[in-house]
Formats: structure tokens, C-alpha cells, sequence
């Protein structure tokens, strides 16, 4: 019957006149609408995220704002040299990546653990649950201005309440200078990030734990395993491959230890030297000196080279585990 | 399973434990409300821990009859008003377009436009970008960059797709032009997803300081948050100038210091997300899973 109205329908056409219904004009034509409101979007995208890239060559080039494109001197790999004989650069990449390394690793325990702790949360303590969860989510919606405002304030020495608790414990006696020792500011940056993400990252991991079959509950109980033991040996197991995943996934942003905490909190001189990170780098560099423009640009193309590498190198290796692919 | 005395005990710890995180979570915010509410000068002595020992509205008063901190806060909240209402209304229209199965450019514009989520040529070229096009120091400069996201496109988009078809194709039938089956038939369909693509790019918009800072430094174009970067970095590092609102409110002794007028700003600046907090709260989970299954 198909076949019939088809052979019909293609005899109509030609006896009328040979149109080629797939042809590119006909179907430009029907179709001349939705590319006229494409063309803007089209245009839009490609000023704003493909045009840029175009202001990668300044890596290569002496680049001097004022000249044309055509009159830039080009200089082949100078800038990259500079980059890597240049002492300070490894200084910043170093608490770049400790940075990254201890956020990293807070991150995904602080969110484990507190995920786990909330699933166990069953029964009458529901409500409570749902409290906590609601709480715990709020500062990953506070900028950073404001998060990193509230941590000066609480670590403040005169009146901060850090302070002033640990001196009526009797645990210390002189007032800690937490923003001014370089020694904390790694760990300031990690337990804020704790702070203001924890709640938000443990999301996935219980939408992941409500997936495990209830019935492996019930029989490890049988088997005699206590709630902790259930939570390792059940629970753990059952979020694995999300926990595998995610860690990946932000393996991938090893080089972006972030740059507003840094910014912020790193701005007195007291712990500049191990505060700077990559991104801070490029803008100081970028912005700070005449000519720094085409330094900057070879420092921020290093890092995002660096950065597809190492999540295309993660991809491979989440394939090897027999893990989903991201990519 | 029935709870047995162990458990409780262990419910108890966990309980505790549960507590002590959400006092740890509140109570930064806890204090800074009440030493907006604490006279300036009082606050100095310190020791201001539960509640506000001098009550008073002059911080607020500041921070809205300072003129600068309130034109700030207009911008503030201009900018967030208009990137919101742009992105969603175009965001939705792209996704619509990519929606469109039989659309002979889809899967071209589908990938030029997923690719823009991994390229970045980084902060000294999109700079110069902006400084071609003519947009540092203007107020623009907040809102054209943002005016469609990538990722919300393909969030919209997806749940276009599950619409279910026949709807466009009798709108065709009937002779509706792409624009009008857009705005009448897609566009309120969408509005739970559309809801919370604002509310996202809302957020983001808001608490944004970073392009004041870089691409918009005018006075006239700060934003509230770049203010409050502004007397925060003020007070932690001695080379950096105080706002002079500040500097002259010091010599008239008008009661206001940088931490108390800071600490309302804060206040101001966080109420906005608190009341729309209980609105995202429900989409939570579909954003996170889907940002990484992305």
C-alpha cells in the first residue's frame, strides 16, 4: 500500500514538472525561515567563541595593540621560552596544582562521606534530612565576593571567632594570623571550597545511592553486617562507577584550581608567594607590564592545551577501567 | 528494617555530626547579619557572636543613600533583569531551530555550537574582542557576551524533544510561521525548563564581579559585588585604596565602617537567592546530572 501511494505520488510530480524534493534549493526554500533565524545565532557564535581564537597567534607574534595584523612581528616560539625559563612560573604552577591536588581531594571525601552519613538519615529523621540537604546546598549560590568576605571575617585576629574560640579552649595563646601565614592559605582555600560545595557535590552521589537495589540491604543485614559495614560494603561499591566518573571528569581541571578564592584572599603581600595561581598569572602578566599581551596569551594557551591533554588522557584511561566514556 | 538500640546510638552520632555542619554552614551568615544590624562603631570592640548588642538601620541606610553603592546595586540588578530575559528568549528560540528534526543545517549548527563549550581562547583575546567590537567601559558588555548559553540551549532543547511532535506539525499545516509556533505553542510549553534556565543564568549574573573588574571598571558600571570587592580588598591589603565613600564617611564620622557596610551588603546581596532558592531547589538534581552527563 505504502509503495503504491509513493509511486503515485512521485507520477503526480513528474507529470507536473521534474522537482527534486531533495534537492538543496527546495529544501532551502521550504526551509528558508528556520535558516534566517539561524544565520544571527550562526553569526553571534562565531564572533564571540570562534573569533577569538584568531587572537591565539599573538603567542607567536610581538604584539603591539596599536599595528594591524599584517604588521605584527612574528616571533616563533620566543614567548614559550620566556614562559619556561622564567622562575615564577614554576613557582605558580606548584601551588596550582597542590591547590588543585588538596581541593581535589577534600572535595570528593568531604561530599562521600557527608552523602553517606545523609542516606543513613531513614525513618523519623526524614524531615531532618531534608533540612540539612537544603541547608548544605545555599553557598554554592553565594558569589565568591561574599563567601570569601564571611571566611576574612570568621579568621579575622581581632574578633574572629576561630580566634577567639581556640584561645577559651586554652589551645592556643597567642592569636593566630590565619590570612597572613602562607603555611594555612592552601588549606584555607581547600575548606572553603569544602564549604561552599560539599552540600552541592554530595547531590549526585545520592541520586546515585538511590539507585542501588534495596534488597542487597536486607541481605547484607542478614549476613550479619552492622550499618557501617553496609555502607562499605554496599553502599560504596554501588556508587563506584559515579565516583570513577566524576573523579575524571574533574582530573581534567587539574590547572584550574580556581582564581577568584586566590585573588581575594591571596591579595596580601604576606602570601602572595605560594597564593598565585596560573590564571592569576595570565592576568597579571597579561595586563600588568606593556606588552605583556602576547606573554599572557602564550601562558593561557599552555594551560589549555595542558588541560584538554590531561582530560583526553583521563578519557582513555575511564575507557580502560571498562567505564563510561565522557567523550 | 526495624532500628535496634545500636542503630539509635549510631543515629545519634550521625545526628550530631549532621548539626555541627549545619551551625558550620549558617553561622558565617549569622554573624554577618547581625553586625549589619550592629552599630558600626560597637562593632569594633568585637565579641559580637548571637545577636546585635546596638540595633540599628544605618548600615542599610548607607548602603542605599551611598550613592555609589546604590547605583551599583541598580546595575546589579539591570544587568540580571535583561541577561535573563535575552538568554532564556533566544536561548529557546536556538533550541527550537535545533529541535526542528527535518532542518537541514541542524546537525552543522548543532556542533559549531556544542564545540564553543570546550574552546576558550582565554581572557587576553576575548579582551581585545570586546575592545574591537567597542564594548569595554560600556554597559553592554554584561549582557551581549551572555545572551545565549550553549549548555541551556541543549538543556532546552532536549526538552523540547520530548514534547511530543504533532503539536509543530499541525501549527505548520495551519500555516504558523516558525517564529509564531515559537512564541505560542513552544515557548509556554517550555516554561518549567525556561524557569529554570533563568533562575540559573539569574544567579550567574548576579554574583558575577570579575567582568566589572576586567571589561567594565567605570565607576558608573560597578556592580554591587564589585564593591563589595572592592572595600574587601581595601581591608585586607594596606596598597589598596578605600573607596572614597568610605574615606570621607571616616572623616565626617559618620558611623560606618568598612566591615558593617560590607557586612549589609552582603546581606543585600545574598537576600535575592535566598528567596528565589526554594524555586531551583526542585530542578536540582537534573541540573547537576545533566552538567555531567554533558
Amino acid at each position: 500500500m505504502i509503495t503504491e501511494k509513493v509511486s503515485t505520488e512521485s507520477d503526480i510530480v513528474k507529470q507536473q514538472k521534474p522537482i527534486n524534493r531533495n534537492s538543496f534549493w527546495y529544501k532551502a526554500d521550504k526551509q528558508k525561515e528556520l535558516i534566517l533565524i539561524s544565520i544571527p545565532f550562526f553569526i553571534y557564535i562565531f564572533i564571540f567563541s570562534y573569533l577569538p581564537l584568531a587572537g591565539l597567534t599573538m603567542a607567536f607574534q610581538n604584539y603591539k595593540p596599536q599595528k594591524s595584523f599584517f604588521d605584527q612581528e612574528w616571533v616563533g616560539l620566543k614567548h614559550f621560552k620566556n614562559l619556561f625559563t622564567d622562575p615564577d612560573f614554576y613557582r605558580v604552577m606548584r601551588n596550582t596544582l597542590a591547590m588543585s591536588i588538596i581541593n581535589l581531594v577534600l572535595a570528593f571525601v568531604t561530599a562521600i562521606v557527608f552523602a553517606l552519613l545523609l542516606n543513613e538519615l531513614t525513618g523519623r529523621l526524614n524531615g531532618f534530612k531534608r533540612i540539612v540537604q537544603t541547608i548544605s546546598y545555599m553557598p554554592h549560590f553565594l558569589s565568591w565576593i561574599i563567601v570569601c568576605g564571611l571566611v576574612s571575617t570568621i579568621l579575622a585576629m581581632d574578633g574572629g571567632i576561630i580566634n577567639e574560640i581556640l584561645i577559651s579552649l586554652g589551645l592556643i595563646k597567642d592569636k593566630i594570623h590565619f590570612m597572613g601565614t602562607p603555611e594555612y592559605f592552601w588549606w584555607i582555600v581547600g575548606f572553603t571550597n569544602v564549604w561552599k560545595s560539599m552540600g552541592w557535590n554530595s547531590i549526585i552521589y545520592l541520586a546515585a545511592i538511590t539507585s542501588i537495589d534495596p534488597a542487597l540491604y536486607e541481605a547484607a543485614a542478614i549476613d550479619g553486617y552492622g550499618r557501617f559495614g553496609r555502607m562499605w560494603h554496599i553502599t560504596l561499591p554501588g556508587i563506584k562507577s559515579t565516583i570513577i566518573i566524576l573523579l575524571i571528569l574533574n582530573a581534567g581541571w587539574i590547572l584550574n584550581a580556581g582564581f577568584e578564592v586566590q585573588y581575594i584572599l591571596g591579595t596580601n603581600g604576606l602570601v602572595l608567594d605560594v597564593s598565585e595561581t596560573i590564571d592569576i598569572f595570565v592576568l597579571k602578566r597579561g595586563f600588568g607590564r606593556s606588552g605583556g599581551f602576547a606573554f599572557g596569551t602564550a601562558a593561557g594557551m599552555f594551560k589549555t592545551v595542558v588541560s584538554a591533554a590531561v582530560l583526553l588522557l583521563c578519557n582513555k584511561i575511564a575507557g580502560w577501567l571498562g567505564e563510561e566514556k565522557l567523550v | 528494617m526495624r532500628k535496634t538500640n545500636g542503630d539509635k546510638i549510631i543515629d545519634g552520632i550521625i545526628v550530631f555530626f549532621m548539626l555541627i555542619v549545619v551551625i558550620v554552614m549558617l553561622y558565617p551568615l549569622w554573624n554577618t547579619l547581625i553586625t549589619s544590624f550592629n552599630e558600626a562603631r560597637d562593632s569594633i570592640k568585637g565579641s559580637l557572636y548571637l545577636w546585635p548588642r546596638k540595633w540599628t538601620l544605618f548600615n542599610y541606610q548607607s548602603v542605599f543613600k551611598t550613592e555609589k553603592v546604590f547605583n551599583a546595586f541598580l546595575v546589579s540588578v539591570a544587568r540580571t533583569v535583561l541577561t535573563m530575559a535575552l538568554n532564556v528568549l533566544l536561548s529557546g528560540l536556538l533550541a527550537y531551530v535545533l529541535s526542528r528534526k527535518e532542518f537541514m543545517f541542524r546537525r552543522f549548527l548543532t556542533v559549531f555550537m556544542v564545540m564553543t563549550m570546550y574552546l576558550n581562547a582565554g581572557l587576553i583575546p576575548q579582551y581585545f574582542l570586546y575592545r574591537n567590537l567597542g564594548l569595554i567601559d560600556t554597559f553592554w558588555v554584561y549582557i551581549i557576551p551572555a545572551m545565549v548559553g550553549a549548555f541551556n540551549v541543549v538543556v532546552i532543547r532536549t526538552y523540547i524533544n520530548s514534547l511530543p511532535a504533532s503539536l509543530v506539525e499541525s501549527a505548520r499545516i495551519d500555516g504558523a510561521s516558525e517564529l509564531r509556533i515559537y512564541f505560542s505553542i513552544i515557548f509556554p510549553l517550555c516554561l518549567p525548563v525556561l524557569a529554570t534556565v533563568a533562575l540559573w543564568v539569574a544567579v550567574g549574573a548576579w554574583n558575577s564581579w570579575f567582568d566589572s573588574f576586567i571589561f567594565a571598571p567605570k565607576q558608573e558600571l560597578s556592580t554591587l559585588q564589585y564593591e563589595m570587592m572592592k572595600i574587601l580588598s581595601s581591608s585586607m591589603q594596606s596598597g589598596v585604596r578605600q573607596p572614597d565613600y568610605l574615606a570621607a564617611s571616616n572623616q565626617t564620622r559618620n558611623m560606618v565602617t568598612p566591615n558593617s557596610l560590607r557586612a549589609a551588603m552582603t546581606i543585600v546581596a545574598t537576600v535575592p537567592i535566598l528567596v528565589v532558592y526554594p524555586f531551583l531547589q526542585k530542578y536540582f538534581v537534573t541540573v547537576n546530572i545533566g552538567s555531567v552527563k554533558e
